[in-house]
């Protein structure tokens, strides 16, 4: 637990490159860390793919990248309160990938698991089965769902330890665990930093072991 | 009573003791305030947390519904990942959704997450929903702003899910559906079998016991 993981944010950019695929934590915004897509926008990156619940809205959390043109395409299962996703895609500026919130979670949770994929029954019968295997277990079909994985995870908490024990608040918390296990660099925007031991082990929500990179928060 | 409040007030008699819930963005949320004083339910909310409740005083950090809007949470309320989330629903541990919907099939077939062309929001957790939860019911007014039906012998619409919903609720009546067949269970006040049959493209059994939309809580 001696592995510096706590950075300063001029060292946040240099992480960052032009094509890669970044997986963020938040729910409209809520759990997305917004410093983190600040500096992907200071930093002029381009050409991003985005995994996450939705596009947010045009100036919340990676709404605004999706609003600077800085993504090439998005993987969400929402993007009804962002007119401008909308907008991008049948300009043909942007690539929409929807898929069921449930099996999205899936797919990174596998992706993070070393699972080769899941079953699900969602999406059975509708057009997110185009172009799936199907299988039929117990005489009930389900859809073949592929593990998701991303070059860099954006992950918001509450609290870590310098050691980078992770917990969330409330309903921030949502996709910020799964992304933890299924990307390359997982960094992970806090509130607030305690040492060591501080965090009860039963209250770890994502463990240390998971999280390569911590920055608090500016204005936190 | 507006036709909104009156579907409200219909799908809350749905809702008993004990039960988990669902409810979608929209109409469905307004169904607690007519709940029953003497039945008590737990409202799950997709975005990662059972317990959800009206928001009382200032928003909390990281208190908000599946709609993204400052809500409450009750005492005993629990949070979770999205993956814990969607197990609920998708594992049947959800009682009953009630969504909104554009169609609904006499195959239980439903129609809710997009207009080609015109309104592509994305399913969110919807299809997860619907296809999860132990009972399905849609709860919508009864034909577009145009007057067409939204009760259909096939959807036009992309679907949601396959025969999930078995029971619809308007401003016109309740409708069950069962082995591909629509079934009028109960007609709304001053509304006549006729006037139902006229307005709904699919066709309509009535059944016998045909009573008036049970109202009172």
């Amino acid at each position: 637990m001696t592995v510096r993981k706590l950075i300063e944010w001029d060292e946040v950019g240099t992480l960052f490159a032009d094509g890669m695929t970044i997986m963020f934590g938040g729910f409209m915004g809520v759990g997305t860390p917004e410093g983190l897509v600040s500096v992907l926008l200071e930093k002029g990156i381009n050409k991003l793919t985005l995994i996450g619940n939705d596009t947010a809205f045009p100036n919340v959390g990676v709404g605004r990248l999706v609003s600077e043109g800085r993504a090439r395409k998005v993987i969400v299962s929402h993007i009804g309160t962002n007119p401008l996703t909308g907008k991008k895609m049948i300009a043909g500026e942007l690539e929409v990938e929807l898929v069921p919130q449930g099996t999205l979670a899936e797919q990174i949770r596998c992706g993070g698991a070393g699972l080769g994929g899941v079953l699900t029954p969602t999406g059975v019968g509708t057009i997110v089965e185009d172009g799936k295997t199907k299988m039929v277990v117990n005489g009930r079909e389900y859809l073949v769902e592929l593990p998701m994985r991303a070059d860099i995870a954006l992950l918001k908490a509450k609290r870590a330890d310098k050691a980078g024990n992770l917990v969330y608040e409330r309903a921030a918390r949502n996709f910020n665990p799964l992304m933890a296990f299924a990307a390359d660099l997982v960094i992970a925007e806090v509130e607030e930093l305690v040492e060591v031991g501080e965090i009860d082990p039963d209250m770890v929500m994502t463990p240390a072991a998971l999280v390569d990179k911590i920055v608090l928060s500016r204005g936190a | 009573m507006d036709s909104k409040e009156l579907i409200a007030r219909r799908v809350a008699q749905e809702l008993k003791e004990g039960y988990v819930v669902n409810l979608g963005i929209g109409l469905p949320t307004m169904i607690p305030r007519f709940l029953p004083a003497d039945i008590e339910i737990t409202l799950q909310s997709e975005n990662g947390f059972l317990g959800l409740g009206p928001l009382i005083g200032e928003p909390q950090p990281g208190v908000v519904n599946a709609g993204g809007q400052p809500c409450g949470l009750i005492p005993g309320a629990a949070i979770f990942d999205s993956a814990t989330s969607f197990a609920l629903i998708r594992g049947g541990h959800v009682d009953v959704t009630v969504l909104g919907g554009l169609q609904v099939d006499q195959d239980g077939n439903l129609a809710n997450w997009m207009v080609p062309g015109k309104m592509v929001p994305g399913m969110g957790g919807a299809m997860d929903l619907v296809t999860g939860a132990k009972k399905v019911i849609v709860a919508m007014e009864h034909t577009t702003k145009d007057g067409e039906s939204r009760l259909m012998q096939h959807c036009a619409l992309p679907l949601t899910a396959k025969a999930r919903v078995s029971m619809v609720v308007t401003e016109l009546g309740v409708f069950g559906i069962s082995h591909g067949e629509f079934i009028l269970l109960e007609h709304a006040p001053n509304v006549t079998v006729d006037e139902i049959k006229a307005k709904t493209s699919a066709p309509l059994l009535v059944a016998d016991g045909l009573k008036p939309m049970a109202l009172d809580c």
